[in-house]
């Protein structure tokens, strides 16, 4: 039986979204497109990244797919249909049809000004088009685009990529007039200001003009008289849809344009149908890709026998405009009779947040945001769920508990947009067994696609844990039932000396990358060992197995100690020379010292006998250990200094260095109180005093800030010592697993008050012993790195291959600024110079 | 049109790589096999596993540097392994990505014969 004719005019990327699903649909068609453009189908969406060093590939049809497909492609326009005896004609070729489908899309308007003809006046929509705008832009300096919708920011974005001083002129008194409401769009126009692209609102272009009759672009004249001078003008006002085929032969269209068509995205002729710009549906057409995509799936559906149906589409839209988040979703113009709007704008952060209520303040109708869009699919989700508000003034303004609101949507609540998972589909997922986020991805498929739902995903996962009435349990991991403070007790207790004994008595199976590193971190902490010796060295994490920081393409960074921040012109002079002589990226560290980067495997050894030789040890930059203690000069050439801080650092830094712990440790030594040393943002801080120094804990810059609580002030350097050494200990002792110091106190019943008691008044009888462990640590500290150098089996296992001395060859690196980086992924497809880096 | 067709059944070819005691118990090295990069794994029991040292999420090759360990399918132990770089975890005997099920890594024929590990590449 012969199949079906599909004829399909236009390779848009709604033509080539139908012909995917089709596809995927399983049944056989004999299928023809019709394509105007040079290409096949290509994303649109991200058409500004053309301009982008490298461009990025934005092809969505291959010619070897449609190969495969069996799609012929006629290159051409289709001039005529002729709907009597199902034909259509690209000049004089006939292609029958039993199916037509129209995807012909839209062509952008161009409003009637006086000098839309000038040479440098161009419109923005296909890959020709950019092509003219950027050979245009070789010879010009500033453009202009007129029109401030989405499309039009991305095009001024693009002019501003290719060097141009760019500018937007909106008609609307706002930018983004159909999805921003005012006050959305006056912080998004300073945001795109800030990006030194000049913005101009409210203005009617009356003309654009040439100089001396030359024909070419010279500048805009508004109606309120201002001109606005500019080399070229890049049209983006907004669309219409090419209906110029339907409305020549007969088939119904709308009053302002657009082919007709019903739920079954059907025209008025049967044979006939249309998707994405170029339909109207319900008097409406979507000028978005996921309505158009939705369409070319219900198209693919209904030709197949199936009854999905259009019904119109949500134009909620989430986006990153040229690095600015913009959403808008449900009725975000407060269009709903009654319907109240409230807002909250944040000046400082630069975000503007607004949702539109009903009348009664009880229901989420929608909303825009400006600036931070993270509550964007929690914010849909109640839309959705028509959940009932008790206070939704919290939706909005920032709290320090997110989980609150979201454990109260209801199980229709959609979780994961991407894969349509609701929360009802999680819930009963955990229900089953699922317990964490891995678990939940792998039984419903959520937060697989674009990753946006995830911080939502692990919300409804610890609400509903609680909710079952599970204690959220603080066990390492699967392979073993206990705590890493238990683990610790239990190890310490029966003296175990490997991963092996720990769980053939406490744990199960072979282990993981969670449990190995928690207990060599607890061994080491017990007993100083090396943390390469045989068994301990393949439980260590990958920076504590070789010794140095793995970066993203496996190669290493190297940073040898220099205690309170201090080190000699020849200790400079010779991590230069080492650095040269590898070729290794060096940056300066927020902690006072020197990190190289790029050393390859093979080459750490090299570099450490030559940082050895020179004087320096290990900086346990990749450990969770102490890693510095950073210092201001304080009283021994600071004019304020008042006790000589740099010094107290460095016997700090060497009293502690090599200490491993839960997670890493930082500390600082400021001389006076100006705290140049920002030892309050660190674990242990020390700030000098007129009579001693006052001790700082538990403070954290980082993720989470947290500044430091005062312990103990005026301490003479013997006590101050005392309290650290106790204090470190006590850490080691009790926190959990990769649990920061300022953590840890948090979620310690009693708080400060209670660790004084422990530490200074000794209120567990216990700081004896912690002194004792302490010592121990000093006595038997040893640079790794040294040791390891002395070991020849241990310095075999720096190789790229065990059978081979060949080097990784997918490490590239390429030159960035005056130094190197390595290649990012998309650029390997580039042909860039390689850079030549020593490798010896 | 399709010409010559090899009409040679495949076969493995295998390669020599080193001794069993130069892989770590529970731990993995890398080899060199015919410009392939190859991780082999060593169990408690001395049971060999070999896939890919390319990680397919962070594109580095550095699985023989990541941690070997198990975890619970189906009520049974399964041998798995974490990748250094960002901690995704993969199914030794399939090479299947627990976080991402789509995703593998290639597994290689392995084999000990007179304390030799053997990598066997089907060609």
């Amino acid at each position: 039986m012969a199949h079906q004719a599909i004829v399909v005019i236009g390779n848009g990327m709604v033509g080539h979204k139908f012909l995917e699903s089709l596809m995927g649909s399983g049944q056989h068609f004999d299928i023809t497109i019709i394509n105007e453009e040079a290409h096949l189908a290509y994303d649109r969406v991200h058409l500004s990244s053309y301009f982008e060093t490298p461009a990025p590939d934005l092809s969505l049809g291959r010619a070897a797919d449609y190969e495969a497909w069996g799609v012929k492609v006629a290159w051409g326009k289709a001039s005529s249909i002729d709907r009597e005896t199902k034909n259509v004609y690209v000049g004089d070729q006939r292609f029958a049809y039993d199916i037509l489908v129209l995807a012909t899309g839209s062509f952008p308007f161009v409003p009637p000004v006086p000098g839309k003809d000038l040479n440098g006046v161009f419109v923005y929509r296909t890959l020709e088009d950019l092509d003219k705008i950027r050979n245009y832009s070789q010879n010009s300096k500033t453009g202009v685009v007129i029109g401030g919708g989405l499309l039009g920011l991305e095009a001024a974005g693009a002019l501003k990529n290719l060097g141009l001083t760019a500018h937007v002129v909106e008609f609307a008194p706002r930018l983004m007039p159909v999805q921003v409401d005012e006050a959305g769009g006056k912080m998004l126009k300073r945001k795109i200001e800030d990006m030194g692209i000049g913005v101009h609102v409210a203005k009617s272009t009356e003309c654009i003009f040439d100089t001396d009759d030359s024909g070419n672009v010279a500048g805009l004249k508004f109606a309120d008289g201002q001109t606005l001078e500019t080399d070229m003008v890049v049209f983006s006002a907004g669309i219409r849809p090419r209906d110029e085929l339907a409305r020549a032969s007969g088939i119904e269209v709308g009053e302002r344009g657009g082919i007709v068509i019903n739920d079954s995205c059907r025209t008025s002729d049967p044979s006939i149908y249309a998707i994405g710009e170029c339909a109207l549906h319900s008097g409406r057409i979507y000028g978005l890709v996921a309505p158009g995509y939705t369409m070319a799936r219900v198209l693919a559906d209904v030709l197949t026998g199936g009854e999905q149906r259009f019904e119109g589409a949500d134009l909620s839209t989430k986006l990153k405009l040229l690095g600015v988040d913009v959403a808008s979703f449900g009725d975000s113009f407060a269009k709903t009779p009654g319907a109240e709007e409230m807002s909250f704008i944040d000046p400082i952060k630069g975000s503007y947040k607004k949702i539109v209520l009903s009348s009664d303040g009880t229901k989420l109708l929608g909303g825009v945001l400006v600036g931070d869009t993270s509550d964007y699919g929690m914010l849909v989700a109640q839309v959705q769920a028509n959940t009932v508000l008790t206070n939704p003034a919290e939706l909005i303004v920032p709290s320090f508990d997110g989980a609150r609101v979201k454990a109260a949507l209801p199980n229709s609540a959609m979780i994961c947009s991407c894969e349509n998972v609701s929360k009802g589909a999680i819930v009963t997922a955990i229900r089953d067994g699922a317990s964490d986020l891995a678990g939940i991805k792998t039984a419903t498929k959520a937060c697989t696609g674009c990753g946006g739902c995830a911080a939502l995903c692990k919300d409804v996962l610890n609400a509903e844990l609680v909710a079952m009435g599970q204690i959220v349990n603080n066990y390492v991991c699967e392979h073993f039932e206990l705590s890493r403070q238990e683990l610790y007790d239990i190890i310490r207790v029966r003296h175990y000396q490997n991963f092996d004994q720990v769980l053939g008595h406490h744990g199960n199976g072979e282990g993981c990358e969670v449990c190995k590193p928690a207990v060599a971190s607890i061994l080491a902490s017990l007993y100083e060992e090396y943390v390469l010796k045989d068994g301990l060295e393949v439980l260590q994490d990958t920076n504590d197995r070789f010794l140095a920081n793995m970066q993203r393409d496996g190669t290493y960074s190297v940073v040898p100690r220099m205690a309170g921040g201090e080190v000699t012109p020849e200790g400079l002079i010779a991590v230069g020379s080492v650095a040269k002589k590898y070729g290794l990226y060096t940056k300066l560290t927020g902690g006072q010292r020197v990190d190289m980067f790029g050393a390859r495997l093979e080459q750490l050894p090299f570099i450490w006998q030559e940082l050895i030789a020179a004087g320096f040890e290990s900086g346990h930059a990749y450990g969770k250990a102490l890693r510095t203690v950073k210092s201001c000069v304080g009283s021994t050439w600071c004019r304020y200094g008042v006790q000589d801080s740099t010094a107290m650092a460095v016997l700090l830094e060497n009293r502690y260095k090599g200490l491993r712990a839960p997670h890493k440790l930082k500390s600082a030594v400021s001389g006076c109180t100006r705290e140049c040393a920002e030892a309050q943002s660190k674990d242990f801080g020390i700030i000098a005093t007129e009579r001693g120094y006052n001790l700082f804990v538990c403070g954290n810059g980082g993720m989470k800030p947290r500044h430091a609580d005062l312990f103990a002030s005026d301490l003479d350097d013997e006590t101050l010592i005392r309290y650290i050494d106790r204090f470190l200990m006590f850490y080691i002792r009790t926190a959990d697993r990769l649990q920061r110091t300022s953590v840890w106190l948090e979620k310690m019943p009693g708080g400060i008050e209670y660790l004084r008691q422990v530490i200074v008044k000794d209120s567990l009888g216990i700081c004896a012993e912690l002194e004792a462990d302490m010592e121990k640590h000093v006595q038997n500290y040893q640079c790794e790195w040294a040791a390891t150098l002395e070991n020849p089996e241990k310095m075999a296992t720096f190789k790229h291959f065990v059978n081979s001395d060949l080097q990784d060859d997918n490490i590239v690196f390429v030159k960035d600024r005056d130094q190197h980086r390595p290649i990012y992924d998309f650029e390997r497809l580039e042909a860039l110079p390689m850079l030549n880096i020593a490798n010896n | 049109m399709s010409t010559a067709i090899a009409t040679k059944p495949l076969e493995t070819t295998w390669t020599d790589i080193c001794n069993l005691e130069q892989i770590p118990v529970a731990g993995g090295v890398n080899a060199l096999v015919e410009n392939t990069q190859v991780a082999i794994f060593r169990t408690r029991e001395n049971k060999l596993f070999a896939v890919s040292n390319f990680d397919p999420f962070s594109k580095a090759n550095v699985m023989s540097r990541g941690i070997f360990g198990s975890t619970k399918r189906d009520g049974r132990d399964v041998y798995k392994i974490a990748s250094p770089i960002l901690k995704n975890t993969f199914d030794l005997e399939t090479g299947q990505s627990f976080d991402d099920l789509s995703v593998f890594l290639r597994v290689f024929n392995v084999k000990l014969e007179a304390g030799r590990v053997l990598i066997g590449v089907l060609w």
